[in-house]
């Protein structure tokens, strides 16, 4: 791996965001609206509901802001070799040395960056306007985030494969699969209240062990998150992360023996 | 199978084939491209030369036959080897929502090309497009893109060039500057570049021998007069029609 190509694939990036500010306006306006939705439903239960629980309710805004996290992460991933496909770009990076390692990591730096942005603003107004206080979910919640991210950086790998594979057709797909998983992984309520073949699958997913361990931390007679639910995240994430690498690595060798990385590199 | 032993061999195909669902776009292809040769690819539409292109910079795997660049196998040192070559084409594009300087300093940064402050600069001035430095890529002209894409292929001092229709959508003034400028270079710094132009004009002063392909197969091969001569007619763009309306340089 060489960091210098992926600094230049980072700044190419950077240089992207300085110049058309409108897309740092979309890393900001849908989580602020999700914030407030969520916020003043928050707010709402608080108010019509015992004082122990009320403190719980909290959950809606973390599950928010910690969906978020994965969220950005995926999208970061697929926006960035969309990039590249909207510019008619990809040829000159897949003829440049650039290694898919390289080049897949670029990508998930930029996901990374892309969290950090939407998560400062988003803890800054849950401060202000919700008094929820992000860091007093400890420091213990570092490694969700983590563990969320890369459970986004492999959505995002698997929908850049889907892309690669199926063109810009695929591109709404793309956008689409957090979503398909959301129900799952438990974000707003406790995996034991979905039905009982779905627990199964909602187990499987990395995420879901991070949901549920926020609501741990989160819920005042536990008040701390079992190591647990982070070890089935990371060792999950594990098997997800390479399940991701392996399909985007097919994807390309298949594309690149169909000859399709050319036919929509210059459309 | 080892490649040519010769050292002035910078690339070499071999029995290079490719078929698309059953089309053959290219039919064991074999061709070997000198240090400091300018080879030419000619042939109608759909004959065969972008295939080949997408093959020789790895975006396309052949069905079957083998590539050698500067000796070694290409598919084995993919990484290693684009490091030396460069491509450009009027079909692709750099990112049209950043700066033309911003699009040059990120690729010098990809290809680790040293004082690139300096190259880009020598590079802009060279393909006289020294004030679009400050431009959004996207609002260029198409000849202007060109040559910001010519720009680009030049950047890491590539031994081995390929040029898929560089000269596309030149006016007729800046394509001969253009022209002038890639064969300066190239004698200059002893390039090797592949080839490809509807234009005869473009191969009669660019290139110092010219392959024709017809659906996928070579036709026939040598420098243009040579190929003028043999064929009978009086001159490269009837050997053209000739090939693109019969398949073959005689009756
Ligand atoms: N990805 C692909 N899938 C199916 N067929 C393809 C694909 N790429 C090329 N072909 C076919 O292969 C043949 C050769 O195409 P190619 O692009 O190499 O021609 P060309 O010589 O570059 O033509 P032009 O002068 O029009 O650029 C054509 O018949 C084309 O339709
Ligand atoms: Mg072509």
């Amino acid at each position: 791996m060489n960091f210098r190509i992926i600094s230049a694939l980072v700044l190419r990036y950077i240089f992207l965001y300085t110049r058309t500010p409108m897309r740092l306006v979309e890393l900001v306006f849908w989580p602020v609206v999700d914030l407030m939705v969520w916020g003043n439903l928050t707010m709402f239960l608080q108010e019509n509901t015992s004082a122990q629980f009320a403190h719980y309710l909290l959950f809606l805004i973390g599950g928010m802001i910690l969906w978020d996290v994965l969220f950005r992460a995926q999208q970061g991933v697929a926006i960035s070799f969309l990039e590249d496909v909207w510019t008619r770009n990809l040829l000159n990076v897949f003829v440049a040395p650039v290694r898919t390692v390289e080049y897949v990591t670029a990508t998930f730096v930029i996901g990374f960056l892309r969290i950090c942005v939407t998560v400062l603003v988003l803890s800054v107004l849950a401060f202000v306007g919700y008094h929820f206080n992000v860091f007093s979910l400890k420091w213990s919640l570092i490694p969700f985030f983590v563990n969320l991210m890369i459970f986004g950086w492999s959505l995002g790998m698997i929908s850049t494969a889907l892309i690669l594979r199926w063109g810009q057709a695929a591109e709404s797909l793309a956008w689409a699969i957090p979503f398909f998983i959301q129900p799952l992984v438990a974000v707003f309520y406790p995996v034991a209240k979905l039905p009982i073949w779905l627990q199964g699958i909602a187990l499987a997913l990395p995420a879901t062990h991070i949901f549920e361990g926020m609501r741990d931390v989160l819920n005042p007679v536990i008040g701390h998150a079992s190591w647990k639910h982070l070890g089935m995240a990371a060792g999950l994430n594990v098997v997800f992360m390479a399940l991701a690498a392996w399909i985007f690595a097919s994807t390309l060798r298949a594309t690149r023996r169909k000859g399709l990385l050319t036919k929509f590199a210059t459309q | 199978m080892s490649p040519t032993a010769d050292p002035e061999v910078i690339l070499e195909a071999r029995d290079l084939s490719r078929e698309f669902d059953g089309v053959v776009a290219l039919d064991r292809f074999s061709f070997k491209l000198k240090r400091g040769e300018v080879l030419g690819l000619l042939g109608a539409n759909g004959a065969g030369k972008t295939t080949s292109m997408n093959m020789l910079l790895g975006l396309t795997t052949p069905s079957s036959g083998s590539i050698h660049a500067f000796g070694r196998d290409f598919f084995k040192n993919r990484v290693e080897l684009l490091k030396r070559m460069n491509f450009s084409s009027a079909y692709t594009s750099l990112p049209g929502n950043l700066l033309v300087w911003q699009n040059l300093l990120v690729f010098a940064k990809i290809y680790g090309v040293p004082d690139h402050k300096k190259k880009i600069t020598e590079l802009l001035e060279l393909f006289e497009i020294s004030d679009l430095r400050q431009r959004v890529t996207g609002q260029l002209s198409a000849g202007e893109s060109t040559r910001l894409n010519l720009c680009k292929a030049l950047l890491n001092d590539p031994e081995l060039l390929l040029l898929d229709e560089p000269t596309a959508s030149l006016d007729p003034d800046i394509a001969d500057k253009v022209r002038k400028t890639i064969r300066r270079v190239q004698s200059e710094r002893q390039i090797s570049i592949l080839y490809t132009s509807h234009n005869m004009r473009d191969i009669e002063e660019v290139c110092d021998r010219v392959i024709f392909l017809h659906k996928g197969k070579v036709v026939t091969e040598g420098t243009a007069s040579e190929i003028v001569a043999k064929s009978q007619q009086s001159s490269l763009e009837d050997v053209f029609i000739k090939i693109a309306r019969s398949g073959d340089i005689v009756e």
